[in-house]
């Protein structure tokens, strides 16, 4: 199983996953000073401080209402967070669901299921959720379950090869002996053994999920105003780019930040299963 | 050959898939085409008269057929919102969007190999160092920001080129093609950094082999083994690497489009969904696949190529 440690499988220093789990420490602390007290209202316009500056005031300035930056940010990464859990999550079942039958029982099911698979894996995930939203619709919602559908087969691909890789060995054809039942097999003695691979998956997807995320906000569908959006802030940001650059900073960054941290989680986890 | 004659059918039956999946999808969503063709207000007995001459009454089976063969002759069907033939109205864009793709992807793979080489040929120097923290720093930045830093950096401050100043590729190609590569850098940029960690450790595995070891003691220079020897095996993953990387370039595009406003599928894409403008989103889609299967098969084939001991089918 896995168990947490910086060091890689070798015992040489994991500086990846030390780093991932810097910036993610970073992240969710910034994140949960916005749910618990965020420094200023994030609705709250005031036209006398248009495009302020940084300043101990407002650390990341104001935007194109007086809005403080820092607290939309904070706020904002909190709507990117859970949008990518409820992604990730979504994903996380349906590729079970459908990698974990197509790996176990193999012969048609997995041509059929895998040749689906394939398909919709070759079309970009943003792609894939723009087709969504534009049958069902914009907003929060929407945007979960068309990136989450998106998501699908890129952890059916994982599952299956995993699936695939224990369906032959020797303590799977020992608990058959026994009489254990497919789903049990699959449930209790398969799925256990694929959370390490699983883990490292997941977090490579939050990374995947915060970048199509944003994208999409940014294009103006998912997240819809007053509601803080890192995507939308910089959407705004970009038509002020001329008189207000720092504006695109604050905003920018966050996404850099839960993007890095992720990403490199998921590597130094990886690194240290793998080796 | 059989294995060409192969892919390709596998290229025909996977785009029929996918467009049936996606005229199936917007078949049944709610919404009238024959109203929405009429306008909102307008006389019941009207709205069936076009519905059966639109054969939206048939079987939606019968309605596929009928769209495919049109398709197939060139016929996308009518846009709602300017009422005139879709083909015509994405004449102009498929070009754009594929300009940018293709700028895109020659800057992926003119940067990434010579960069992805230099860091695993002096592994551990400080120059590789610093990329492969830059290659991960990179590879976190969306490219519509990146877009924007772009425009800010190179735009507004170095006046390299002017935001928003598309030139139409009628009036002057070269133009066309000089606006279109900061764009292209901005798609390109993340996945450099992807291409340049692969390329990176697949030359430094590759160098850990026997061959190698070889190919050395026959007296070979470190350059003579490199680019005799480790690069041709070296390079194939790569080469898949960049083949998966043209959908997701196309995809870039929709966003950078945007970002840089470019007239392109993207820009139109986006406005289509905006106003409901169902057969010129599906022609789109339906494009889009075309272009991503057709290429996943042209990297099968070129993959083949490359290595014949590989058996793909």
């Amino acid at each position: 199983m896995f168990r947490f440690s910086f060091h890689a499988k070798d015992g040489k220093k994991n500086s990846y996953l030390t780093a991932g789990t810097v910036i993610t420490i970073l992240v969710l602390a910034l994140i949960l000073l916005g749910i618990v007290h965020a420094p200023y209202d994030t609705e709250a316009m005031n036209t006398s401080e248009k495009f302020a500056g940084f300043s101990l005031l407002h650390i990341l300035g104001t935007d194109n209402f007086g809005r403080d930056v820092f607290s939309r940010v904070i706020v904002g990464a909190f709507t990117t967070l859970k949008i990518a859990a409820g992604t990730v999550a979504i994903g996380l079942l349906g590729g079970l669901v459908i990698g974990a039958a197509a790996g176990y029982f193999g012969g048609a099911a997995d041509a059929v299921l895998m040749r689906i698979n394939d398909t919709l894996f070759a079309f970009p995930s943003v792609l894939l959720a723009l087709v969504i939203v534009s049958l069902f619709g914009s907003g929060t919602y929407n945007v979960i379950w068309a990136l989450g559908i998106a998501f699908i087969p890129s952890f059916a691909r994982m599952v299956r090869s995993e699936f695939l890789r224990y369906r032959e060995s020797d303590f799977i054809a020992g608990a058959r002996l026994q009489g254990a039942g497919s789903m049990r097999i699959m449930a209790v003695h398969i799925f256990p053994n694929t959370l390490p691979v699983l883990l490292s998956s997941v977090l490579i997807g939050f990374n995947n999920a915060v970048l199509a995320e944003a994208g999409l906000s940014y294009l103006g569908i998912g997240v819809q105003p007053p509601e803080p959006s890192l995507g939308r802030m910089l959407s705004e940001a970009q038509s002020y780019l001329m008189t207000a650059p720092l504006y695109a900073f604050g905003p920018g960054v966050m996404i850099i930040l839960m993007v890095l941290g992720f990403s490199l989680l998921g590597e130094g986890v990886s690194k240290r299963v793998n080796g | 050959m059989r294995f060409v004659l192969k892919k390709i059918l596998t290229l025909a039956v996977t785009v029929l898939a996918i467009s049936f999946i996606v005229f199936l999808a917007f078949s049944v969503i709610p919404g009238d085409p024959a109203l929405m063709l009429l306008g909102g207000e307008s006389d019941p007995a009207k709205v069936e008269a076009l519905r059966q001459k639109m054969g939206l009454n048939d079987p939606v089976i019968v309605q596929y057929e009928r769209w495919l063969a049109a398709f197939l002759r060139g016929d996308m069907g009518t846009s709602y919102k300017y009422s005139m033939p879709v083909t015509r109205l994405l004449a102009d864009k498929v070009p754009i969007t594929l300009a940018l793709s293709a700028e895109a992807f020659l800057l992926m793979v003119v940067l990434s190999i010579p960069l992805g080489i230099y860091s695993a040929k002096h592994e551990g120097s400080a120059a590789d160092r610093f990329l492969v923290v830059c290659n991960q720093v990179v590879m976190a930045i969306p490219p519509f920001f990146s877009g924007i830093l772009i425009t800010y950096l190179f735009g507004m401050l170095l006046h390299l080129f002017t935001p928003g100043g598309y030139v139409s590729f009628r009036e002057d190609l070269g133009a066309f093609f000089a606006y279109l590569f900061f764009p292209a850098l901005a798609i390109a940029i993340p996945k450099i950094a992807m291409a340049v960690k692969l390329l990176r450790s697949s030359v430094l595995t590759e160098s850990k082999k026997d061959y190698v070891r070889t190919a050395y003691s026959r007296g070979n220079s470190t350059n003579s083994v490199l680019y005799g020897h480790v690069l041709k095996n070296a390079l194939l993953p790569a080469v898949t690497f960049f083949g998966m990387a043209i959908a997701d370039m196309i995809a870039g595009s929709i966003i950078i489009e945007q970002v840089f406003g470019i007239p392109g599928l993207g820009k139109t894409l986006l406005t289509s969904i905006g106003n409901r403008d169902y057969p010129v989103i599906e022609a789109i889609i339906v494009l889009i696949a075309v272009i991503v299967v057709a290429s996943n098969v042209l990297v099968d084939i070129l993959y083949q190529v490359l290595d014949p001991r590989i058996e793909i089918d």
